[in-house]
């Protein structure tokens, strides 16, 4: 037994960090793959914003860039509450119909004011994350079918409030509302002004603000994070609400800059969010994950939405086949990445 | 001398669930620097007691006294909040996280514009794990750390969060020697800063090493309580078992009989020169028919892996296996189990029992293609199957139908020998077969593993408990670092030789630097 | 802990729970049989049970397919899609015959749950996000081979959606054996045995020797094979093929079959009676609404909320 070495004279406690400090793993190994994970995404974009510039004259020009600039806007929006939800370990696939309800909402609203048009999708989206939240959080339901359930109930509401879909609010011209949607400051549109800040915001309130530790905590060890003392369940219900209130920001800014609620917007949206949130290295898994790359990863896919249009010949449907091909393959490398950094 | 302030006292603290009465009027009281043993076996009420004072669980009765005032913790934080830290059995922290931001997640610092003062935070983080023998770039995820280094983390957090009483829940369980060397002078410490420590384990070791004071607790009551020294081992263990001292003595501490008869001298198993990155290097062991071979070593020393590369759980990258002199090909588990060889794994919960499935299942899941035509499977033959076993092993169970994960630990365990006995086997890796199950069934496993080695099966049996494997094994192959460093036969199997081997060149090997590479 | 948790509620309300789970989904569909027949005129006439009949049978078949998914604790999302791809492909193979395009069909929809099962089983992806990308890829590929809705006009594949032997109609008559060959499957073959196995505890299925890989493969294939027929049972009932919109939320109404009929999101337990009940409830429901001239976004609210309460009502089963 080994009672005797118990008993002896401890020299080791301070001045020995082999034993306790040991890392397991190759460290290059570690620091490679989460270089790759972090940055892999933007390395794509830059080759194939080099590639496609150099094959299409059209791609590189102004009018091109700030186009594609602001029509990533609204997905980045999504995108941007997606990671937060993506990182707890949960995921959020009401947010293409609660852009749309956003929308609606925003140029029915528009009739009675600005605010109006504004608050009103922020408080009817933003109370229906918390529903979500409530129910993942609270009743412990699996994220997916929760939000799958509000994915149809949004649509459903957003159908009873325009008729079965026959309505289309207009917004009129000349009004804040579109102005917000439709200026541009400094050569580029408001959309893209206002996501750059909420991106920035986003950041840092994810790396430098406890709820952003809680965050990562949640999705990284629930159990853990609860003994540790941090919030779940509160945590769970305010990312759920932030994705809910971003996608429906999204939603009334879009409707802004279109100058109308329309309807049919959004029909997989929550897909295109979740690849660029992926493809932006942060991982399905929960507990990893980057508002960084979560952009490059909507920047991705809208620069090959443009190049597939520049193409021309091409249907618009191949977005979706290419879409879906990357998910798979970035889901694949990270599932490999990871699984060599458990090496231990 | 005036006697150290009453920290935390219990006053007849009740709780049931359905069915079980988990915690029946137990007292407890800590003072300040005390080091206290809590012991018990398993369903004593421990881990009832300890969620009680930490706030996961309400009490049905009695009340919680803490620094003087009488407590009611709703959650584990308001427990925390108030001074009572628990540190887990499972290092409880956040992996993909940074150690600084696990070291501080709640307590972070803020700058002035209220967002997290990172410099700070990384210095100050290391600045405290540096006191408790960990220097590692504190950037960097945790789980880059090791185990116990891991742990440590957490016990840093719990001091750093100004705990007055510190809980460990088997903190030891998966820490090296050395690890634990530090643990204790972190322990003392905390015991010198005026903070009680509760210490759970089930090395007898540990507690007389560390603890002053010790409760027993046996069927959810307290029956025992007092000074350590007072009690010496065999008084301890039998109190804990609630059996009489003179039995006890006379048992033994297994069931082993540890003299087969090797029957035959061609090995029924025989792995050559197995190897795995990073986990094994050139591991070779044979077994005879009837022959129990002990796998000894440290924690991480490579037992396990030996036993799930043999079983074709784990990939290797070379080295081969021969069953009855049968070399298997496509290294894969069913490819083993085909061939004979039968693994009962180290997690039972997790990777050995099926939970939602009921006993009889559970039996006849691996010999189910057996019991089958054209996939088709034959009830009947499956009860019968599943009868003889649970007769043969005096499985407690409702009834086939109860699921498996309704059982206690030893009948699951059980449950888990019939399903490869079943299968009629060859070769039985048994690893840790006995761990964590009530004293009785622990027996009634050792002796089984001695019949079944009677009857010419090759056992290899792995297990932390040192007498279990002395007294179990014919031969005890050492392994160190992944490596053969020994092998002990006949009269040389024994504790000391045991220990030896084991801890030998562990010694005299050089410090590693670790910030070279981090 | 979650048992603990578990034990502690009161045993009136856990017995009245576990009876939902179990028998609600029936009892739903009796109350709501009684409702109609009391509140709806013309409920009780042949025509209109043959008309619900036919519209479920989809449905029943995919969630067929989804509830295998489900019991190896996993989710199926590419079910709607494969559909569409059905659809897409009938159409443009229709030109060789019936039999040859649907072993196209096949094919194709073998390849995807093939592609799943893969992404799973031996990639190691979460069964959520390898099925996503499927749901996205393969609805692109449905519209890719066939840009918009299109006409059929083949006596066979006409018959295959609207003919019927003793009249019943084929497409009731193919959901109630496919229903029964799956039941038979779950409930008497070891591969149904090694399925819950999995589901239950993957690793210790693992070390048991059980055929991990083969039977996860095995399942997505199966899953999306039943979502094919459905697409192709509903385009010859159309006797259009349109990839654009058909099996839309098909991959919802399957779960919510799959939930509502006491099958379990955590895995490790199938109920195809139940499922197909499930799916039964929710036609119902459905049909309800709609011939009392509730607007369709009403049918979706409802919808969502029997989704969720379906899943409220399941939940602490599948914790230990």
């Amino acid at each position: 037994m080994t009672v005797t070495k118990a008993d002896a004279p401890v020299t080791t406690a301070s001045n020995d960090p082999a034993g306790t400090g040991e890392p397991v793993g190759s460290a290059r190994s570690e620091r490679l793959s989460a270089l790759v994970q972090q940055h892999g995404a933007l390395a794509v974009l830059v080759i194939v914003s080099l590639v496609a510039s150099l094959s299409f004259d059209s791609f590189a020009t102004g009018d091109n860039v700030s186009n594609m600039a602001t029509s990533s806007a609204f997905l980045a929006i999504v995108a941007l509450g997606m990671t937060f939800v993506i990182i707890t370990g949960g995921i959020d696939l009401s947010v293409g119909s609660l852009f749309a309800l956003g929308g609606v909402l925003a140029a029915w609203g528009s009739r009675h004011g600005t605010l109006v048009a504004l608050l009103l999708p922020l408080a009817v989206c933003g109370l229906i994350g918390v529903v979500n939240g409530l129910l993942v959080a609270r009743s412990r339901l699996a994220p997916f079918i929760v939000t799958l359930a509000a994915m149809l109930g949004a649509r459903g509401l957003l159908l009873a409030i325009t008729d079965e879909g026959a309505d289309t609010f207009l917004i009129g011209k000349g009004s804040l509302l579109a102005e917000l949607g439709q200026g541009t400051t400094l050569g580029l549109g408001n959309p893209v002004w206002i996501t750059l800040a909420l991106f920035v915001a986003g950041a840092v309130v994810l790396r430098r603000t406890r709820f952003g530790q809680h965050v990562y905590a949640v999705g990284g060890n629930e159990d853990a994070a609860a003994l540790m003392g941090a919030p779940v369940a509160r945590t769970k219900i305010l990312v759920y609400t932030l994705s809910g209130l971003l996608a429906g920001l999204a939603g009334a800014l879009n409707a802004a800059w279109l100058a109308s609620g329309v309807t049919i917007l959004g029909n997989g949206m929550e897909l295109e969010a979740i690849s660029a949130v992926v493809i932006g290295g942060t991982l399905l898994t929960g507990g990893l994950g980057y508002v960084s790359g979560s952009l490059v990863g909507v920047l991705l896919l809208k620069v090959i939405q443009n190049v597939i249009n520049q193409i021309g010949s091409l249907d618009s449907s191949y977005q979706q086949v290419v879409s879906g091909a990357f998910l798979a393959v970035v889901v694949i490398a990270q599932t490999w990445l990871g699984r060599r950094r458990q090496l231990m | 001398m005036a006697p150290p302030a009453e920290v935390l006292a219990v006053r007849g603290l009740s709780k049931s669930f359905p069915g079980v009465r988990a915690l029946d009027d137990v007292d407890l009281t800590l003072h300040a620097g005390e080091v206290h043993a809590l012991i018990g076996e398993n369903g004593a009420g421990k881990s009832t007691l300890i969620k009680l004072l930490t706030g996961v669980y309400r009490p049905d009765a009695g009340e919680i006294t803490f620094q003087g005032h009488a407590v009611s913790f709703g959650t584990p934080l308001e427990a925390q909040k108030a001074g009572i830290s628990t540190i887990y059995q499972e290092v409880n922290l956040i992996p993909l996280l940074s150690v600084a931001r696990n070291l501080f997640l709640g307590r972070e610092p803020r700058n002035r514009f209220g967002v997290l003062d990172l410099a700070r935070m990384n210095r100050e983080a290391e600045d405290t794990l540096r006191g408790y023998g960990v220097q590692v770039d504190v950037r960097r995820p945790l789980r880059t750390l090791g185990v116990g280094a891991q742990q440590m983390v957490g016990l840093a957090r719990a001091v750093a969060t100004d705990a007055r009483v510190v809980i460990m829940d088997e903190p030891t369980s998966s820490l090296e020697p050395r690890e634990v060397e530090t643990l204790f002078s972190v322990i003392r410490r905390l015991r010198d800063a005026g903070i009680a420590v509760v210490y759970v384990s089930h090395r007898l070791d540990e507690l007389y090493a560390v603890c002053s004071t010790v409760t027993v607790l046996r069927d959810g009551r307290r029956v025992h309580h007092g000074s350590l020294a007072d009690l010496d081992r065999l008084a301890l263990v039998s109190t804990m078992l609630g059996r009489d001292l003179g039995e006890v003595r006379e048992e033994g501490l297994t069931k082993f009989t540890g003299d087969h008869q090797s029957a035959g001298s061609e090995p029924v198993l025989d792995a050559a020169d197995l190897t795995v990155p990073h986990k094994l290097h050139g591991v070779s062991l044979s077994i005879r028919p009837g022959e129990v071979v002990g796998l000894g070593g440290l924690l991480g020393s490579g037992r396990t892996e030996t036993a799930k590369a043999i079983s074709g759980a784990l990939p290797v990258r070379s080295g081969r296996v021969t069953v009855a002199g049968v070399p298997l090909r496509g290294g894969s588990a069913p490819a083993a189990i085909r061939a004979g060889i039968s693994l009962l794994p180290e997690d039972r919960k997790s990777e050995g029992i099926v939970p939602g499935l009921s006993v009889r299942e559970n039996i006849a899941l691996a010999v189910l293609p057996r019991l089958s035509r054209f996939g088709l499977v034959s009830e009947a033959r499956v009860d019968s199957v599943v009868d003889t076993f649970m007769k043969r092993l005096r499985i407690k169970a409702s009834s086939p139908h109860q699921k498996v994960g309704e059982l206690s630990g030893g009948n699951q365990q059980k449950v888990l020998l019939a399903r490869w006995l079943a299968m009629n086997p060859k070769v039985l890796l048994l690893d840790e077969p006995t761990r964590g199950i009530d004293v009785g069934a622990k027996a009634e496993v050792q002796k089984l593993v001695d019949e079944l080695a009677a009857d010419g099966l090759g056992v290899l049996l792995i297990s932390s408990d040192l007498e279990e494997l002395i007294e179990g094994s014919d031969r005890v192959v050492v392994l160190k670092d992944g490596a053969v460093v020994g092998e002990l036969t006949g009269d040389d199997v024994t504790e000391e030789r045991l220990m030896r081997t084991i801890a030998g060149d562990t010694l005299a090997e050089p410090v590693k630097e670790v910030t070279s590479d981090g | 802990m979650a048992e603990a948790t578990l034990r502690t509620a009161p045993l009136d309300k856990t017995r009245v729970l576990q009876w939902l789970q179990t028998y609600g989904v029936y009892a739903g569909v009796a109350v709501l049989l009684v409702v109609n027949i009391v509140i709806t005129p013309h409920f009780l006439s042949a025509e209109n049970f043959r008309t619900q009949a036919v519209q479920v049978a989809p449905v029943i078949i995919v969630a067929l397919g989804m509830a295998l998914v489900i019991g190896t604790e996993g989710v199926d999302l590419s079910v709607g899609a494969v559909m569409a791809l059905a659809a897409s492909v009938t159409a443009l193979y229709l030109g060789y015959g019936l039999l040859p395009a649907l072993l196209v069909v096949a094919l194709f929809a073998a390849a995807v749950g093939l592609a799943n099962g893969a992404l799973v089983a031996l990639v190691g992806v979460q069964p959520i996000v390898a099925t996503l990308a499927l749901m996205v890829g393969g609805r692109g590929i449905a519209l890719v081979l066939l840009p918009q809705l299109e006409d059929l006009r083949n006596p066979a594949l006409a018959s295959l959606g609207s003919g019927d032997i003793l009249g019943i109609p084929y497409l009731i008559l193919i959901a109630t054996v496919l229903a029964l060959l799956v039941a038979f499957v779950v409930r008497r073959t070891t591969f149904g045995r090694q399925l819950l196995a999995i589901g239950d505890s993957r690793p210790a299925a693992q070390l048991a020797g059980l055929p991990v890989r083969r039977v996860l493969i095995i399942v997505y294939t199966v899953c999306a094979l039943l979502a094919s027929v459905a697409g192709v049972l509903a385009t010859a009932r159309l006797q259009a093929s349109d990839p654009t919109s058909l099996g839309n939320l098909m991959e919802l109404s399957a779960i919510t079959a799959v939930v509502v009929g006491g099958t379990p999101l955590t895995g490790g337990r199938v109920n195809i009676a139940g499922t197909v009940a499930g799916a039964v409830l929710i036609q119902l429901l459905t049909a309800t609404l709609i011939k009392h001239d509730l607007p369709p976004s009403w049918t979706q609210i409802a919808q969502a909320i029997v989704i969720v309460a379906a899943v409220y009502a399941a939940r602490g089963r599948g914790k230990r």
